[in-house]
């Protein structure tokens, strides 16, 4: 009796949307160009997000993407659209499936996925298996992204 | 809209004070020659209208260095060669100049590496070290090393202005298709092709970095950026790394074959050796 109430209890836990773990890489669902569920249950902080955005070292979308909203910024790329209005083309379930991975949006984009960690080429050992954001992190640029309307 | 267009262009003036898309006008001359920096593109690059050197994306400044041979730090690195050159090294007791007498015999060469010979790809490199072991009873040089680019660049420099003209067909068809292959195949962590950036987005600014087609006419190239002569494989594994790929190796059999295939996608570029680039 007890040994079964408390697996319950753990089942009970791991199941919550509370607790930490994130939605693998692997296991991020992609229904027809949108990713319905937050990948960890906790809300973005747009102002990290803006950070991952324009941080080399993170998300470097500025490398693609020219930002009105960043002129502090010297160098915007144009590879990719401009990002003003991008919350109003896009819902937040859209852009999930854009940031995480765009080629389940785009085909054949250039856009790098960043929350896959599999199905690369000759990654250099010290990102093999990782992503290129964390999940958190991307949920911060989404939120970040719905603040730029047109 | 019309506000945040100023606003960005004005950020972008004036962060880069320097590159903004590439002029219609410009035009590379050295010394009074003309260089082909622009023409039409080879059959076999078939998804491009044109082929352009990367000079043509750099900054005013970076083009300038290149208009004056005196201007140019790449020419630092040929002036050691020539003393290497006339060097005696090896157990033969041998020279370069002991067997060619100038080095302007070699006018032209540039133009048809790498070439594929006795089932290999040959690059100017292995010509070099093939007479420093071979003929000279010395050590070859390291592939990518500053001997090495120096020489090359200082033989490169005896073809500088003429059109770039690899063979593709016979012997070299099977390699060239494996190079094209490479060019086109996506690698690393950010999951790219060479063809995502030199190819379908030439001419864009991708941050504060001017893209190119990736031409290679214009190696060994001096980089302000560290200050010394960068060979086609150390430019090749830098952008490899960028995408976070694992590189292949400098001096191996894959890069030699992205090498010629790159070669002749800039045929009929004029070679630039030693180019400036940032
Ligand atoms: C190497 C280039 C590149 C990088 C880096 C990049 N993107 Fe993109 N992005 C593109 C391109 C190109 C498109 C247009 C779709 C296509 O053609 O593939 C795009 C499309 C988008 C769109 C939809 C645009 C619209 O308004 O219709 C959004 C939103 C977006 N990217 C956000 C991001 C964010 C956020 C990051 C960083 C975390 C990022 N991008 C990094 C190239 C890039
Ligand atoms: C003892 C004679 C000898 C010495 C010393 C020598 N070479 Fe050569 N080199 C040759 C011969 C002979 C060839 C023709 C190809 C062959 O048989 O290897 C050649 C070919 C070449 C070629 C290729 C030319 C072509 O058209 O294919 C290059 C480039 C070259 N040498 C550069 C050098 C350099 C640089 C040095 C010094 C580091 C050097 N050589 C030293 C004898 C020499
Ligand atoms: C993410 C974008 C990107 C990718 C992918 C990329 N490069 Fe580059 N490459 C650059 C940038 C930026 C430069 C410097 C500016 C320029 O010349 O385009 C450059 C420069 C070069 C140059 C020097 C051109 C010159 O005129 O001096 C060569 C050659 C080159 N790349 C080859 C390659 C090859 C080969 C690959 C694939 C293995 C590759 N690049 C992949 C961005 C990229």
């Amino acid at each position: 009796m007890r040994i079964i109430g408390l697996s319950i209890a753990v089942a009970g836990f791991l199941a919550s949307p509370l607790a930490a773990e994130p939605v693998a890489p692997g296991d991020v669902k992609y229904e027809d160009g949108v990713v319905e569920a937050s990948l960890t249950g906790v809300a973005g902080d747009p102002a990290n997000g803006r950070d991952v955005f324009k941080n080399r070292k993170l998300g470097n979308c500025l490398a693609c993407h020219v930002n009105a909203d960043m002129p502090e910024e010297s160098f915007h790329g144009e590879v990719g659209p401009e990002m003003t209005g991008a919350a109003d083309r896009w819902e937040e379930q859209e852009l999930r499936a854009i940031v995480a991975n765009s080629k389940m949006v785009f085909e054949d984009s250039i856009m790098p996925a960043f929350y896959q960690n599999a199905g690369f080429e000759r990654t250099l050992e010290k990102f093999e298996g990782k992503t290129i954001l964390t999940a958190q992190q991307v949920e911060d640029v989404l939120a970040y992204l719905q603040t730029l309307k047109e | 809209m019309k506000t945040l267009k100023v606003l960005v262009s004005t950020a972008c003036f004036v962060g880069m004070a320097v590159s903004t898309h590439a002029e219609e006008s410009a035009a590379l001359s050295i010394d009074g020659q003309e260089f082909t920096i622009q023409t039409a593109a080879p059959a076999h690059a078939e998804n491009l209208d044109e082929v352009t050197s990367g000079w043509i994306y750099r900054a005013k400044e970076t083009q300038a260095l290149q208009l004056d041979d005196f201007d140019n730090p790449g020419f630092v690195f040929v002036d050691q060669a020539i003393d290497l050159w006339n060097e005696v090294d090896g157990g033969e007791g041998k020279a370069c100049a002991s067997c060619h007498d100038d080095v302007e015999q070699f006018a032209g060469l540039r133009t048809t590496l790498p070439r594929v010979e006795g089932g290999k790809v040959v690059t100017m490199e292995d010509l070099v070290n093939t007479c420093r072991t071979d003929h000279m009873g010395a050590e070859p040089w390291k592939y990518s090393g500053g001997q090495m680019t120096a020489m090359t660049a200082l033989i490169g420099l005896q073809s500088r202005g003429m059109p770039m003209n690899v063979a593709i067909d016979g012997e070299a068809a099977e390699f060239w298709e494996e190079g094209k292959e490479l060019y086109y195949t996506r690698v690393g962590q950010l999951d790219m092709a060479c063809s995502n950036c030199h190819e379908d987005n030439y001419d864009t600014m991708i941050r504060a970095d001017h893209l190119s087609q990736g031409q290679t006419n214009g190696f060994p190239t001096y980089r302000l950026k560290n200050a010394k002569l960068n060979s086609t494989h150390a430019r090749f594994k830098g952008c490899m790394k960028n995408i976070r790929a694992e590189p292949y190796k400098v001096g191996g059999e894959e890069f030699k074959s992205l090498e010629l295939y790159i070669a002749s996608r800039g045929q009929g570029l004029s070679v630039e050796t030693p180019s400036v680039r940032n």
